[in-house]
């Protein structure tokens, strides 16, 4: 009996010290989209961050990106899902509106520190006078370049300004006896993949204009410069036959393949690249316009969903603050290969000179985040105008017209205009 | 309590009890899974609802914004065109292959088998091979083929004009398999006596197909009319894999309805509207299916 009594106390005991400890534990969840060497990246600062706080525990959770806004909008407003939670900036506006994330909290993020310490496009992410998330890298645009075609064709370095680029790809283009390319000079997939961006904020500011009103209310682009910009951007496909939208399936897949000259994409391609066997290539900045050069960056940042509270909301802020820190970036610039968010951290020496990095992180100097409502239906404004031009025949005119109209009507709705 | 009710029933009283128990389960499953959401898709199509907020009535702004987007239109022709193009030419397929395919012993089975396995594959599996069969040059094999015999290069996927098409075609192949196998065993339920008549009669081919084939075929070939004009009429899986950026494009040029609710809804969480799409597809599937029932009914 005696026995017994002691057998049941003993389990009564630990249950009781094994409960004290769950309850001591705070457990957050992590949401973000399924990429390998992002899933990695976050795996690798959840271990360090758990061995630095023992009394929180982080749940990483990740699906693909196809998914991803559906069901963080659908997990949040039914109370569910993560307590940070990764977005791209351009839906900043999105799930502000529809509540899913809220402001982070001023003592543990002080404003002024953000502003002294991030990159300049990181004030997208501050509306109404609170910040709503940061981010632990940023992203921007560079040229990559096949060595060895260039050699080929007589040509040396990268083109530098924008007529040398059509003179480029004029060079490295090359077609059979019976007129089919075998060789692209300069893929572009017609609007989509990074070629809205390049169109929006570096042609169309190259040629005078700029794609939105500063508060991004008001399309802007529907002017001399934007026509003079998709002008530009179509005449590769139609004029100067340098071009040819799904050449190779995506410019991507052409230029890994070794068939495309000069390609436009984001550092994240970079690793794709490395692992082409038989590649050559290098990336320089974008090319410019009578002395002057542009890019475009976005970002991905950590925001605090709005079901995070208390010492939940506490938990996930601390590990906010680690995401955001010197060690976090250059562990994700060495895993994922995205650009550090702080100039502190991106322009040392080391990083600025990378063979690889070093034309994107040069170009995030003078580079713009655009404000998108909703990127995918802006995307397709784009696309759409491209393709009147290239497949309908339109001027650029009418086109950059018909689009224009139709994207000012998603923004008005948006604003309530 | 309970067992003293049971044991007091007639039989007849248990057997329908026990039959509606089972009966019960899929009643539940239309209530709750297919009624109720369709109740509710009517309903939000009066409401501006972007998925989060509050649903908000505004009668019926979304019909009238669809009735005045140039888009819906284009669409909705779309649409139609896959399932009064596609519709044809998968019955005039199929029936062909189905007749002389019945008409052969050897190797009936495996040919039958090869027709068949189109349409067990997972569209979108079958439509991402399609799409890289019409691939430019280097790569596309419909390319090389012309290539060979001299025809120059088509844009398929990339074109206005043959992207609809190009998309239709995988979707014909897919479905083929199926009505193949139904026409073949609607042949076969015609009483071989009618045959050996006719040849008594002296009948020739075409003929024995005009008045005893055809005839005796008739409620299958409304019954496949039926199911493959709702089978096009929502078609979204190959549009959704084949079109660049899955966006129905060059320029919404093979867009059909389904995709567009399925970008409204879910791109772009204007759930009204989507709502709205919804019910015009709906009316449409319906019409189409009240009609041809009635044609059914004219038969008897």
């Amino acid at each position: 009996m005696k026995k017994i009594k002691l057998f049941l106390f003993s389990i009564f005991g630990s249950i009781f010290i094994l409960s004290s400890i769950v309850a001591n534990a705070v457990e957050i969840e992590y949401w973000q989209y399924t990429y390998k060497a992002r899933v990695e990246a976050i795996d690798k600062l959840i271990s360090n961050f758990e061995k630095a706080n023992p009394g929180i525990t982080i749940k990483h959770t990740n699906f693909p990106y196809a998914d991803y806004r559906k069901k963080v909008a659908i997990a949040i407003s039914s109370g569910d899902g993560p307590d940070l939670v990764q977005l791209y900036y351009g839906w900043l506006n999105d799930y502000r509106d529809s509540g899913l994330i809220q402001p982070l909290p001023k003592d543990a993020f002080s404003h002024s520190e953000i502003e002294s310490n991030f990159f300049k496009m990181v004030s997208s992410m501050k509306v109404d006078g609170e910040y709503w998330g940061l981010p632990t890298a940023v992203r921007s645009l560079a040229l990559f370049y096949n060595n060895d075609l260039l050699k080929e064709a007589g040509l040396s370095g990268p083109p530098q300004t924008l007529d040398d680029f059509v003179d480029y790809a004029k060079k490295l283009t090359k077609r059979d006896a019976s007129g089919n390319m075998i060789q692209e000079g300069l893929a572009f997939d017609g609007g989509i993949g990074q070629t809205h961006h390049f169109w929006r904020e570096v042609l169309v500011r190259h040629y005078g204009g700029q794609p939105y009103s500063d508060d991004g209310q008001k399309i802007t682009y529907n002017n001399e410069a934007g026509v003079k910009a998709l002008t530009y951007l179509t005449d590769f496909e139609k004029t100067h036959k340098t071009t040819s939208n799904g050449f190779m399936n995506r410019g991507q897949d052409g230029f890994a393949a070794g068939k495309v000259g000069l390609y436009i994409d984001g550092s994240f391609r970079i690793s794709k690249f490395v692992k082409a066997e038989g590649l050559n290539f290098s990336i320089s900045e974008l090319p410019g316009h009578n002395g002057t050069r542009y890019n475009f960056s976005s970002f991905w940042a950590n925001a605090l969903s709005s079901k995070a509270k208390g010492e939940k909301k506490e938990a996930a802020a601390k590990f906010l603050a680690y995401l955001t820190s010197d060690e976090a970036m250059q562990i994700w610039l060495d895993t994922v290969g995205e650009l550090p968010a702080k100039p502190s951290v991106a322009l040392v020496d080391a990083n600025k000179q990378h063979e690889l990095y070093g034309p994107f992180i040069r170009g995030l100097d003078y580079a713009t985040a655009t404000t998108f409502i909703s990127e995918k239906p802006q995307r397709q404004s784009v696309v759409d105008a491209y393709d009147m031009v290239v497949l309908q025949g339109m001027s650029p005119k009418d086109a950059l017209a018909k689009v224009a109209k139709k994207e000012q009507e998603l923004l008005d709705d948006f604003f309530g205009n | 309590m309970i067992k003293n009710f049971w044991e007091n029933l007639t039989i007849n009283q248990k057997l329908a009890i026990t039959a509606w128990v089972f009966l019960a389960i899929p009643i539940i499953f239309y209530v709750t899974i297919r009624f109720y959401p369709t109740y509710e898709a009517f309903y939000v199509s009066f409401m501006k609802w972007n998925l989060l907020g509050a649903k908000k009535y505004i009668g019926f702004k979304n019909y009238l914004r669809i009735y005045n987007d140039e888009d819906f239109w284009i669409v909705l022709w779309n649409t139609i065109k896959y399932a009064i193009i596609g519709v044809p030419i998968s019955l005039l397929i199929s029936f062909t292959v189905a007749y002389y395919l019945n008409e052969i012993k050897f190797g009936h089975q495996t040919i039958r088998a090869f027709y068949f396995i189109p349409f067990l594959t997972t569209a979108i599996a079958m439509a991402w091979v399609w799409r890289w069969f019409y691939q430019p040059m280097p790569i596309g094999y419909f390319n090389i083929m012309l290539s060979w015999v001299g025809i120059p290069q088509q844009p398929f996927l990339k074109s206005m004009e043959q992207g609809l098409y190009a998309i239709m075609a995988p979707a014909v192949w897919a479905g083929l398999g199926f009505q193949i196998v139904i026409f073949i065993a609607g042949i076969r339920a015609i009483p071989k006596s009618h045959f050996e008549a006719a040849e008594i009669d002296g009948a020739g081919r075409i003929q024995i197909l005009k008045e005893i084939i055809f005839p005796a075929l008739k409620p299958t070939t409304i019954f496949l009319v039926v199911i493959s004009t709702i089978g096009f009429l929502r078609i979204f899986d190959q549009v959704y894999s084949m079109s660049e950026d899955s966006a129905g494009g060059p320029l919404n040029s093979t867009k059909p309805l389904v995709l567009m609710i399925y970008e409204y809804a879910f791109d772009i969480y204007k759930l009204g509207r989507a709502s709205a799409l919804t019910v015009i597809l709906f009316l449409l599937l319906f019409t189409v299916s009240i009609l041809q029932l009635w044609f059914m009914r004219k038969q008897k």
